[in-house]
């Protein structure tokens, strides 16, 4: 609204438009009971001043009131905690197909990384109109990714990957701010996401990384340390052949099955002796140390790639493994 | 021995309360409400152990075989039998057997220091042997890491527990003093019973602390 | 019911004349010499707590951060708020007006454990003198909520000792409710039933429970911080194999309850003035009692909607919001019924109701708003803004301190016998009242445009509506400072108060002003129900 002075933060995604009618609910209803409650203490205070009533009318209570302003208000609750758990569970749910971008936070800059290879500090250039997933890890403290124009926020944790999916609605630049205390330039890990229509994007794309996609990056870095020597794509391997692996339950040496997804692939190359794979030893070496978060991100976009027939970035939905135990967890 | 003892009731009489049985009973529940903190205290602990078992529960296995089961166990005895000397004590002077409950008072301190004897060595034995989390771990099996978690939750609860020990030996040694001036009979022993529950307490700690520790996956050698 | 009627309170021996000298008070085991030394502290730090405050909002008058350093910056908000709630709002009813009113209101001659309510009042002090000592060589910027890996691996600053002074004053905490439960269950006078006691009994009851219960997470949560950052342990800290989700699970079971110890007894306050100054009954006593008890537990059901895009599972997320709607029906109730015991009732405006009706309106505003961070989806957007900053303060501030001054300017005259004058009083309560949502409702806005907290300089767009809140808080100190003023000077030239200036029920107003060591010449027998204003003067004597 006014440029210097909003009360609104502009619409820019769909979870934002889908948010903001929520947020006027909420006013609507909560705001008429304020009023009524002020309006009703005003009254009360005013009609019955000390010098208007002679004697005060002892009221012990009434059951039936208190039924009833139990329960209707619990009833308005219900519909503000069902109306808020669906929009949470599709903020949380990212789509199939939706693109994925993948970003490092640390002290205190946003590194972002496209899997055609660009790079971005504090900036995301995203196209309009298309789902967008990014996938996010800290280097170092808990950060938060928040843009108040999608009204999407999510903590990027060290050790494990978290995920934040939106859907741009409206080309412009808004803000993307640090939005947990991270320590001395909290307030200055700020920067932008910049959503472009169709052909500025395909421009920008076309400026390109020079050094090639993410998923490439990643396998020259599983060549370079020697993965393939245990990891081949046969069955002759020490250790698992990824290739399809990536999205699929994996049976574990003691029983359990767990979703071979990003974070256990990165706990997979950090610490291999949590989760051994069924029917192989406890030989893989630690990598702690030797890969840094970006570095982790390009080996899980190159894992993902390997999927055979599937395009790369796809999330696997295929059935369990035989033999495998019904559920599995993701972490 | 009664008149002397009512008496000696009377004038341990605090003057906010209006009578003994008050007084009992208000300084019982302050003790149980204080159990109850220490419950909680404790409680936040076997939440993080429970925590990491689930995510973790193969370094948990590997963690527990590294225990010292024998000194583990022995401790469990003595505890126990603490338990046992401090209940007769508290028995003993319900019936005005003071020269008895100074003994068993004796025999649970006693039993107390052997315990923290006992698991002084085995703390010992666990330092030599690189289990003491921080920068001299050191551990050749399976995922190391956390394994360094289970002993560091292993330290800490036997630790905050040894430390809840050392301090009821304190206790214990107060009623005893207090015993031995005789302070204590038959109409007056609250004070008795009350550093019995907190001893007790103690007690419940590790028959909790024993099994998630020691025998989770424990199996014996051959 | 024997009382003494004098009222030149030279004359007539109390609490306060008893006995003098240091170590008459600096070893007292007297509950009301014991709320003074608190209310002497808290004052302090209340006062070091709000110096803070200032600090932040004059830094916020700009978009740039060109008053304080960074670092600076964020070891001030984060002092400002563990001094505000570990050294003042957590024991400022309980150990104040709690500690002095407790075993009045049952008709006792103390607490049942005297000489560990001084232990709690020196526990207080240790913590509190480390807390100074920690601002004093340089403080901390934890935030006060010490996140980890940050506070255990990432700050060069005095963490282990600002949780070790957090810690003490936790134990503090714990024994003051320990000695309060076993009080109301024990030494209540004869025929003070639980169904006859005063509101402020059940409400500080329901704290007593959740202090008891609660703290003690806080203690282990710190300590194994504390551990981790001594000794490089991993506990939560993932590069040394731990999780940081489970710090902030343990940190809220606690912290989240204690905002709770916070509110209710503000709400017990606000439950006494009421009815004296509608001259009737509470409308609904059972309900709001069990309210209380209801609060205390729903509170420990609800911790991690402060964790909602941490990273934790969905279907977690659905539970929590679930019961933070649950918890939120006690407290609506409470509202209701306190509208309702003003109707049909016989208004006085005195300064304690001023503050009383002004709870009402507040603490239902920063309610409402807890209605929307409770909503998943409203939640992601604005967690870590300043709306919940705004939210929280509403209730902190804008509730408990206004029903904290409320219970000051009610009891004031039985803790000095004199009266504050009432004019200055009115004015104080209403220069609060006006600064305070000038200070707080712009940030409501502020947060729900984006503007993320604990930022020490921000995007220019959101400058105009800080300066507001900042003319705001200027405003709202001097309400804070007037007080100080007109209670220190009528501790001399006050009105003599005699035993009941209000009229009210209760039996601490059974007894002189200010009340003799032993609270009452014989121990009260009890045979009338709470708020027996159908039988007391239709009138508030001071008044008229």
């Amino acid at each position: 609204m006014f440029p210097n002075f909003p009360i609104w933060p502009v619409r820019a995604a769909v979870s934002a438009s889908n948010l903001d009618a929520l947020f006027i609910f909420l006013l609507l209803v909560t705001g008429t009971v304020t009023i009524m409650i002020f309006i009703l203490v005003t009254v009360f205070a005013l009609r019955y001043r000390h010098d208007l009533v002679d004697k005060a009318t002892p009221i012990l209570g009434s059951t039936a009131l208190e039924t009833t302003w139990s329960l209707v208000p619990f009833g308005i609750f219900l519909i503000f905690f069902v109306w808020g758990a669906v929009l949470y569970f599709q903020e949380r749910t990212p789509p199939r197909n939706a693109m994925e971008i993948y970003v490092v936070a640390k002290q205190w800059m946003w590194k972002l990384q496209h899997v055609d290879g660009q790079r971005e500090i504090n900036e995301l250039h995203v196209p309009v109109d298309r789902d967008v997933k990014l996938i996010m890890t800290s280097q170092d403290v808990i950060h938060s990714f928040f843009v108040p124009a999608f009204r999407l926020k999510q903590d990027v944790l060290p050790g494990r990957y978290t995920t934040l999916w939106f859907h741009a609605i409206r080309p412009g630049t808004y803000h993307l701010f640090c939005a947990e205390y991270c320590g001395t330039q909290h307030s200055g890990m700020i920067g932008s996401i910049v959503v472009m229509n169709p052909v500025d994007y395909e421009a920008w794309l076309s400026g390109g990384g020079g050094e090639g996609s993410l998923a490439s990056t990643g396998q020259k870095l599983f060549q370079q340390l020697g993965c393939g020597s245990c990891h081949r794509s046969d069955t002759q391997g020490r250790g698992p052949n990824l290739v399809g692996v990536f999205g699929k339950p994996v049976l574990l040496e003691d029983g359990r099955t767990v979703t071979a997804d990003e974070n256990y692939v990165r706990e997979s190359i950090l610490n291999p002796g949590a989760k051994i794979a069924a029917g192989f030893k406890n030989i893989m070496p630690s990598f702690q140390g030797v890969v840094n978060e970006e570095q982790l991100l390009s080996l899980v976009a190159y894992i993902k790639s390997l999927q055979g027939s599937q395009p790369s970035g796809l999330v696997s939905n295929r059935p369990a493994v035989p033999n495998a135990p019904a559920q599995s967890k993701a972490k | 021995m009664s008149d002397s003892s009512e008496a000696l009731a009377t004038h341990e009489l605090r003057h906010h309360f209006e009578n003994m049985e008050q007084q009992s009973g208000a300084s019982s529940m302050g003790m149980w409400v204080f159990l109850v903190t220490e419950i909680m205290f404790f409680g936040g602990m076997f939440m993080a152990y429970l925590a990491y078992r689930y995510e973790y529960f193969v370094a948990w296995q590997e963690g527990s075989q590294h225990m010292d089961f024998w000194i583990g166990t022995v401790n469990t005895a003595v505890l126990i039998c603490s338990s046992l000397t401090m209940v007769l004590a508290v028995l003993a002077i319900q019936q005005g057997r003071r020269r008895l409950t100074s003994i068993m008072l004796s025999v649970t301190i006693c039993f107390a220091i052997a315990f923290l004897v006992l698991k002084g060595i085995e703390y010992h034995g666990h330092w030599l042997a690189h289990e003491f989390p921080g920068s001299s771990f050191h551990f050749a099996g399976i995922d190391p890491r956390h394994v360094e978690m289970f002993f560091v939750l292993y330290f800490v609860m036997t630790g905050f527990h040894a430390l809840h020990v050392l301090i009821g030996i304190g206790l214990v040694s107060t009623i005893l003093y207090m015993n031995q001036r005789g302070h204590f009979s038959t109409d007056y022993h609250n004070p008795v019973e009350n550093v019995g529950l907190y001893w007790h307490f103690v007690d419940l700690v590790w028959i909790y602390l024993y099994p998630l520790l020691y025998l989770i996956g424990h199996h014996h050698a051959g | 019911m024997a009382s003494a009627t004098t009222t030149i309170t030279a004359e007539r021996e109390n609490y306060l004349n008893a006995s003098y000298g240091f170590r008459s008070w600096l070893l007292t085991t007297d509950h009301k010499r014991i709320a003074l030394l608190y209310l002497i502290s808290i004052t302090f730090f209340f006062f070091i707590g709000g110096f803070f405050a200032l600090l932040i909002r004059l830094e916020l008058l700009t978009p740039q951060g060109d008053l304080v350093q960074a670092d600076t910056y964020n070891k001030l908000f984060s002092m400002h708020g563990q001094v505000m709630i570990f050294f003042f709002l957590i024991p400022a009813v309980p150990a104040v007006l709690g500690n002095f009113l407790v075993p009045m209101m049952i008709g006792a001659k103390d607490l049942a454990f005297p000489r560990i309510n001084l232990l709690s009042w020196y526990l207080f002090i240790i913590g509190g003198g480390l807390m100074l000592y920690t601002i004093l060589v340089g403080g901390v910027d934890t935030g006060w909520t010490f996140y980890v890996p940050l506070s255990t691996a990432f700050l060069g600053t005095h963490v282990v000792l600002a949780a070790v002074s957090i810690f003490i004053a936790g134990f503090s905490s714990i024994l003051t409710g320990l000695n309060f439960i076993v009080t109301i269950h024990r030494m209540r006078a004869p025929g003070m039933t639980w169904g006859r006691m005063p509101l402020f009994l059940w409400s500080n009851y329901a704290t007593a429970i959740i202090q008891v219960l609660g703290t003690p997470v806080l203690a282990i949560s710190l300590s194994l911080v504390g551990l981790e950052r001594m000794f490089h342990l991993g506990v939560f800290n993932p590069q040394l194999g731990g999780d940081p989700l489970l710090f902030q699970h343990l940190f809220w079971f606690y912290s989240h309850p204690a905002v709770y110890i916070m509110i209710l007894p503000g709400m017990g306050v606000v439950s006494e003035i009421i009815p004296c100054f509608s001259r009737k009954r509470v409308f609904g006593y059972e309900f709001v009692a069990l309210a209380s008890i209801g609060i205390a537990v729903l509170g420990f059901l609800v911790w991690a909607h402060h964790m909602f895009v941490a990273g934790m599972s969905v279907y977690a997320g659905m539970i929590f919001s679930f019961f933070s709607y649950l918890v939120a029906i006690p407290s609506a109730i409470k509202v209701f019924n306190w509208t309702a015991t003003m109707y049909k009732g016989k208004i006085y405006y005195s300064t304690p109701m001023l503050y009383a009706m002004g709870f009402i309106g507040l603490f239902t505003m920063g309610g409402m708003t807890g209605l929307f961070l409770a909503s998943l989806g409203v939640d992601v957007h604005v967690t870590d803004t300043y709306f919940v900053v705004a939210h929280f303060h509403y209730i902190m501030v804008g509730g408990m301190v206004m029903a904290y001054l409320a219970g000051m300017h009610f009891w004031w005259p039985k803790i000095t016998g004199r009266m504050y004058p009432e004019a200055w009083g009115k004015l104080a309560a209403m220069t609060i009242f006006i600064g305070f949502n000038l200070t707080f409702f712009p940030q409501f806005i502020l947060g729900w445009t984006g503007m993320p907290r604990r930022y020490h300089a921000y995007p220019p767009e959101f400058q105009v509506l800080n300066v507001l809140s900042t003319a705001g808080s200027t405003v709202l100190a001097v309400g804070y400072l007037l007080p100080m003023v007109y209670f220190l000077w009528a501790l001399r030239y006050g009105k003599e108060a005699g035993d009941n200036p209000w009229g009210a029920a209760g039996l601490e107003w059974k007894t002189a002003s200010p009340p003799p060591t032993y609270n009452f010449e014989e121990t009260p027998v009890v045979t009338w129900e709470a708020y027996n204003y159908d039988e007391l003067p239709k009138e508030v004597p001071v008044v008229g």
